[in-house]
């Protein structure tokens, strides 16, 4: 039952994701052409909002339900594995117009092919991690 | 309802996503949609053969069910919430794919050209789709996150490693759409 909550917030996601048209493959072309602001208002409103919630969680003003404070990881460090590893990304998002969320949303709208890219990557992560020691980080 | 039914506007979207991550972390985890592709990797038994892979997935299960949730969303807004499928696209968006092959741009979410079951079958329908998805898979895992895990939590952190990635997601992103999208269709 602990999980539950994770449900309910899996399904706002895939609400908001499917209403927002974020899973549409025609407002990640129209945003790598720069003819319209809807993804960089969702993009954008999501982390000036984020931002601030960051701060109160750094600051310990909200801490978890059960009263601890709110650590969140820091990113790995490294140029190469963030600009490299980011642009192989980017090749895959614009192409197939879903990023690994969006994936799972368009599965639950019923779309059949996109399974294949969901295949796709998870080969793609178990590539990584086979060839992760000869890549540079 | 007729408010529900629309499409929502970014400014609804936004802020519905800030306060996801939020509720993710309050609720003692973190928002980071990619790393699911490792767990399924070693659900899979990717840890027999890789150490990267030997982990015990378990302390993961919340995020498989959020994976879950984000699937069952996607049903109950297409069925329930959505009163079209069209999306409304600038006019220029939709004579450019339609100059490159995409026909009728915004009739549904996603073009035919590559997500009907006939360009899936296809030889060359299957292999944009899987490639497409392996390019995401690699990227994201060498760059240690996706669009939720980065854009959205790692530049509310201000991260300099996200804003490399998200630098490289657009460099990928416009090679992708100004070069090698139109050689395709």
């Amino acid at each position: 039952m602990k999980y539950i909550k994770f449900l309910f917030v899996g399904i706002i996601f895939g609400i908001v994701m499917t209403k927002a048209e974020i899973i549409s493959w025609y407002r990640i072309y129209e945003m790598f052409k720069f003819q319209s602001f809807h993804m960089y208002g969702v993009i954008g409103s999501a982390v000036v909002l984020g931002t601030v919630i960051m701060f109160l969680f750094k600051k310990g003003i909200v801490k978890t339900f059960d009263g601890n404070q709110i650590l969140v990881a820091p990113k790995k460090k490294g140029f190469a594995r963030n600009l490299l590893g980011g642009t192989l990304f980017g090749l895959g998002w614009a192409l197939v117009g879903a990023c690994p969320g969006p994936m799972f949303v368009l599965l639950g709208k019923g779309v059949i092919s996109i399974l294949v890219v969901v295949f796709g990557a998870t080969l793609g992560a178990f590539l990584y991690g086979a060839f992760k020691n000869k890549l540079p980080h | 309802m007729e408010f529900i039914t629309q499409p929502w506007p970014w400014y609804v979207a936004g802020p519905i996503i800030a306060f996801i991550m939020f509720l993710l972390y309050y609720f003692g985890e973190r928002f980071g949609v990619s790393s699911n592709l490792e767990t399924f990797c070693t659900i899979g038994g990717a840890g027999k053969f890789i150490d990267y892979f030997k982990i015990d997935w378990k302390k993961n299960t919340w995020n498989l069910i959020f994976v879950l949730g984000a699937i069952l969303g996607g049903f109950i807004a297409t069925h329930w919430l959505s009163s079209s499928e069209i999306v409304d696209l600038n006019p220029q968006t939709v004579q450019d794919l339609a100059a490159i092959g995409v026909k009728n741009a915004g009739d549904s979410y996603l073009p035919d050209e590559i997500f009907s079951v006939d360009a899936m079958l296809s030889f060359k329908g299957f292999l944009i789709l899987i490639l497409g998805g392996v390019l995401v898979g690699f990227g994201a895992r060498w760059a240690g996150g996706c669009t939720s895990g980065h854009a959205i939590v790692g530049l509310s952190n201000l991260e300099l490693p996200s804003l490399i990635s998200v630098i490289g997601f657009f460099i990928g992103g416009l090679i992708m759409i100004w070069l090698i999208l139109p050689l395709i269709f």
